[in-house]
This record gives structure tokens, sequence and C-alpha cells, in this order.
């Protein structure tokens, strides 16, 4: 029970950082229909700026713990967003009226050049997050003993996912957004500028990830300059696991695909863990192509 | 333009036949890796190019015929180019299998499913699925092909072999497009509901793509292992799959020209390069960022008939 217990707990963080990714797709696709394949990238560089930014301005140590990682996860927040412009700028706005394919080759090719940058910046090997920053401290539930760690990325992407659901459903951007979703041109006669909806789906959903990609920092301690793939691919499935342009769908996906990963690796076997997201993947596919909360869509003929 | 045409291909094929007189071992062995990642390209091309179906999972068929060979060769000793039409039929219906169900899915879903087949595969590569390959050393001692109670052995010998099959692969892929099967699947590519109102059976056109496709690569599997002597999973990388798809749309899909000149640059230009090795596939995230822009149909698209 207790080993089950710690598992789940696990696979709730873990799937709590899917679902922060997953938004960033889910949002994407939403609007352009496009699969934004460097969008795991853009989770690296939060993973990276994150460890420059704590280790060259000492945040924690001026601010505290609590305030220097909040100063920390704001300033993530707002560089990768910024990225997330650039690149919708510079791969995506010229591609808005092509063909799908050339959409996607140059996803790819973005993420390629993302990747590599950081590369040639950082070197190939994994930078190492410092682990007397970070507290090691486990809490006691009812004589469960989970990491703190864990805990806090847990309530932490529970936090962000609730403000980013208030902020779709409750406000007036965030129904453009829902609208531009639905039917673009139609929302285009509305009076919604489409082209600031796209660009503030470029600055949210990265921001997300980028945080997702700290939170990956601090959890386990080490990054590496190609994580951005194998953690884009899953939190992918995880948006397609809830449906694809569904937000709630991407929450529920994200935390679903995590728990199922956790169980897969611990009862199963640790050595399939990354071919058990991709199984899932496929059958989900097969099985329900619009997710557990898509709505049926009408194929456009 | 179109009266030069025979010249040119007349003179390349010149070239290319006499080219290891004149160069050295490791230049020949640069051009060995171009014909295979050519080989490679061309079959992905049939899915990709003629029938417009996204495949970022090349590499598992590939592998599947690399590890059939190889397997065949060092538990049964069965000689290496016998193994070829085995390869190639074991790719095919793997890839007949995997396809069948998710061929109906739309452009980028097919994409991200076939990305995860390639994943799979390779995963399984590495945890020695049947306990027949190896994990992550692979399977070493793969003998040397014979040809006629020939061993071919040096550069300069495979070299024949490799662009001999791709000789082999341009003729008879040039027939199949310009066949009934062929114009079946370019009609796909441009519109699929047309395609289907006119009486074509899309699904069984799709996963004869796949099919054949798949089995030119599981061929070009066998090669690689005859050439190499060593396999392993790395070699199967998901990035095989994305430079073989880049070299297929930088080419221009469907254009068999277009493909061996992207296989030359991109295979070849980064030997050129080598002080620079580190930023290739820098070079490459960029060009296809702005290929795309400038010229989406490739260096040398293929012309309508």
């Amino acid at each position: 029970m207790e080993e089950f217990i710690q598992q789940l707990t696990n696979g709730l963080a873990v799937g709590g950082i899917y679902a922060l990714i997953a938004l960033g797709y889910t949002m994407v696709y939403g609007v352009l229909k496009l699969i934004n394949f460097a969008h795991g990238d853009l989770f690296t560089y939060g993973a990276y700026l994150g460890l420059t930014l704590l280790t060259s301005l000492a945040l924690t140590d001026r601010l505290g713990f609590v305030l220097g990682i909040a100063v920390l996860v704001l300033m993530v927040m707002g560089l990768a967003a910024v990225l997330g412009a650039i690149l919708e700028r510079a791969a995506y706005r010229p591609l808005r009226e092509s063909p799908r394919l050339s959409a996607v080759v140059s996803a790819l090719g973005a993420s390629i050049f993302l990747q590599n940058t950081l590369m040639l910046i950082y070197g190939a090997r994994f930078q190492v997050y410092p682990d007397d920053i970070l507290p090691t401290a486990t809490l006691n539930f009812f004589g469960l003993y989970l990491p703190l760690m864990r805990v806090l990325i847990v309530l932490a992407s529970v936090v962000m996912m609730a403000a980013l659901y208030l902020f779709i459903q409750k406000t007036r951007i965030g129904t453009a957004i829902r609208a531009a979703a639905i039917d673009q041109s139609a929302a285009r006669l509305m009076g919604i500028d489409v082209n600031r909806v796209i660009l503030l789906v470029f600055l949210v959903g990265p921001a997300l990830g980028g945080v997702a990609g700290l939170m990956v920092g601090l959890y386990y301690g080490q990054v590496n300059f190609t994580m951005g793939w194998i953690y884009g691919m899953k939190a992918f499935t995880a948006a397609i696991l809830g449906g694809i342009g569904n937000i709630p769908g991407a929450m529920v996906g994200g935390l679903l695909l995590g728990v199922i990963e956790a169980m897969g690796a611990a009862y199963i076997s640790i050595a399939w863990k990354d071919a058990i997201a991709f199984c899932v993947l496929i059958l989900i596919l097969i099985v329900r192509p619009t997710g557990l909360l898509g709505e049926r869509v009408a194929d456009k003929i | 333009m179109k009266r030069f045409e025979p010249f040119a291909i007349a003179l390349f094929a010149a070239l290319l036949a006499v080219a290891p007189l004149f160069l050295n071992t490791y230049q020949v062995d640069v051009l060995n890796s171009i014909g295979l990642y050519a080989l490679l390209a061309l079959s992905l091309n049939l899915i990709l190019g003629e029938a417009g179906l996204f495949n970022m999972g090349h590499a598992a068929f590939y592998a599947i015929g690399a590890y059939t060979a190889a397997i065949l060769n060092t538990r049964y000793q069965v000689p290496i180019l016998w193994t070829l039409p085995l390869s190639g039929l074991i790719a095919g219906l793997f890839a007949l299998a995997v396809a069948r169900p998710v061929v109906h899915l739309r452009g980028d879903y097919l994409l991200i499913v076939t990305i995860g087949v390639g994943e799979i595969v390779r995963i399984a590569l590495v945890n020695d699925v049947f306990g027949l390959t190896g994990g992550a050393n692979g399977i070493f001692g793969i003998s040397r092909p014979k040809l006629f109670g020939f061993v071919i052995r040096q550069p300069q010998e495979f070299y024949y072999l490799i662009w001999g099959f791709v000789a082999l692969t341009i003729f008879l892929f040039l027939r199949i497009k310009r066949s009934r099967f062929g114009r079946a699947l370019n009609y796909l590519r441009e519109d699929e509901v047309a395609a289907e109102g006119s009486g074509i059976n899309t699904d069984y056109y799709k996963l004869a793509a796949f099919g054949l496709g798949a089995a030119w690569a599981g061929m070009a599997g066998t090669l690689f292992a005859a050439k190499m002597t060593i396999i392993s999973p790395e070699s199967f990388s998901f990035w095989e799959s994305v430079v073989l798809f880049m070299i297929v749309i930088l080419g221009g899909a469907g254009s068999i020209a277009g493909i061996l000149l992207a296989a030359f640059l991109v295979i070849g230009l980064p030997e050129l390069f080598r002080e620079f090795a580190g930023a290739r596939m820098l070079v490459f995230g960029l060009v296809m960022m702005v290929m795309m822009v400038v010229r989406p149909q490739g260096l040398l698209p293929a012309r309508g008939r």
C-alpha cells in the first residue's frame, strides 16, 4: 500500500508537469490546428534558464527560499513567453496560409534549431541543479512520508492549472481564445483580433511549459538539452488522451498519463517506461481519437 | 532543358560508376553512406512523397530489416545477402500490421503515431526483446556478404553493391511512379476525398505504399548490417527518421532526382565541414524553416505530367 501511494503521488507530480506542457500543445492546436513541435524545446529552455538564473543571481540566498523561487518562476515564465512569441513570429506566422506539411516541417526545424542552440551554449552533458538550495525535507501524512518537493510540485501545477482554467472560462480574453479555437473566421467577424489571440496563446503556453521545465529541474535535480523531446511527446500524448484542443482535457490527460506511467514503471517494467506512454498514445488514437473529454467533431470535407 | 536531361543523367551515372577509381577509401565510404541514405529516402518517398502519408518512424522499418538480417546471419548462418527478401518481407509485414489500424488518421496524427511506433521499436531493441536483439550493445560479428563466391570487403566493393541497388531501386520506382498504382498514390496525396469518390480504395493504396516502402527500407537495413558488421539500437534513433524525412522534403517530395541531390547535400556536406560538426543539426533546423518559406516544394520538385 505504502509503495502504491508513493507511486501514485510520484505519478501525480510527473503528471502535473505533463499537464502544464500539454496545455501549451492543446492551446496552440486549438487555435492554429498545428502541432507545435518546438514546444518541448521551450520547456527545456525553461529548465536551463531556471538553472542559470538560480545559480547566477543566487535568488534563494537573497530573498529566502519561498520568495526566491517565486521570483524565479516569474522570470522563467516571462522569458519563456518571449521565446514563444519569437518562435511564432519566426517559424509559424510566415506559414499561416501554407499547406499543413510546410508548417509541420517548419515546426520540426524550429525544434532542431532550438535544441542545438542550447547544446552549443551549454554543452551536451547533463546540467545539475545545485542540491544545497532545494529542500530535502519529507512531510509526514499519517505515517506516510512524502518528499516536500513532490508535494510542492503537485500543488503548484494544480494552482497554475486552476488559474488558467479561470482565465480561459471567466475573462473576455479567455472567451476570445475559445471563440478563435472554435471558428477563426467567425471570431474575426465578431471583432476578435485573431492575430492577437494567436500571439497570446504563444505567450501563455510557453510560459507554462517553461515553468514545467523549471519544475523538472527542481524535482530531478538534473536537466539535459534533449529532454524536451521525450517530455514533449508525452505531454502531447496527454493532450490527445484528454482530447486535443480541450483545456480541462489536457489537465486530466496529463495527470492520468503521469499516474499510468508511474504504475507501469513500478508494476510492469521500468525498462519499458517510455514505451508505455507511446502505447497509450497509439491505443487512444485507435479507440477514441477525440480523447476522453473531446467532443465528437464531424470531419470537414 | 528537357532535351539535355538524358545527357545529364548519363553523365551523372558515368561519374558515379568511375568515382571509386579516383577517390580515397574515406571518400568512397562517405559515398556509401550517401547511397544508403538515398536508398532509405527513396523508400520513404513512396510513402511520404508519392502517397503523402506523414511517416516519421521510417527508422523502425530500417531497423527491423537490419535486425532480421543480423539475427538470421549470426544465429542461423544464413549468408547475409540471402536474407534480403526475408528482411524486406518482415519489415513490410510489420509495417502493414502497425499501419492497418492507424492509416486512416489525418496527416499530423499519423506523424505522431509513426514517431511512437519508431520509439517503441527502438525501446524494444534496447530491452533485448525475445532475447534476440542483444540489448543496447546490439549484434556483432555479422559476416561479410558474398556474391558469386566473391567476398565483399573493401568500401570500394561495397560501393558497387550499394549503388547498384540504388540504380535498381530508381529503375523500379520510376516504373511504379508511371504505373496505375503510382497515379493512384499521387491522387491520394493531392485529394483524398476526390480519389475515394473516383473509386480508389484509399486504405488499400495507403497500406500498399506503407508495405512497399517499409519492405524497401528493410532491405536497405540488410545492406547496412552487411556493411557495418555491427548493429545497435542507436543507429535507428528518432533522428534517423527525421534526417530521412528531411531528405525527402528538401529534395522535393515525389522527385527521385531531388531526393538524390538532397541525400548528397544532407549526408555529404557535413563531411566537408567537419570542423563545424557540432553546428550541423543547427544548420539543418534553420534550413528546414527557411526552405518552407522560400521554396516549400523542394530543391528539384517533381514535375506534373
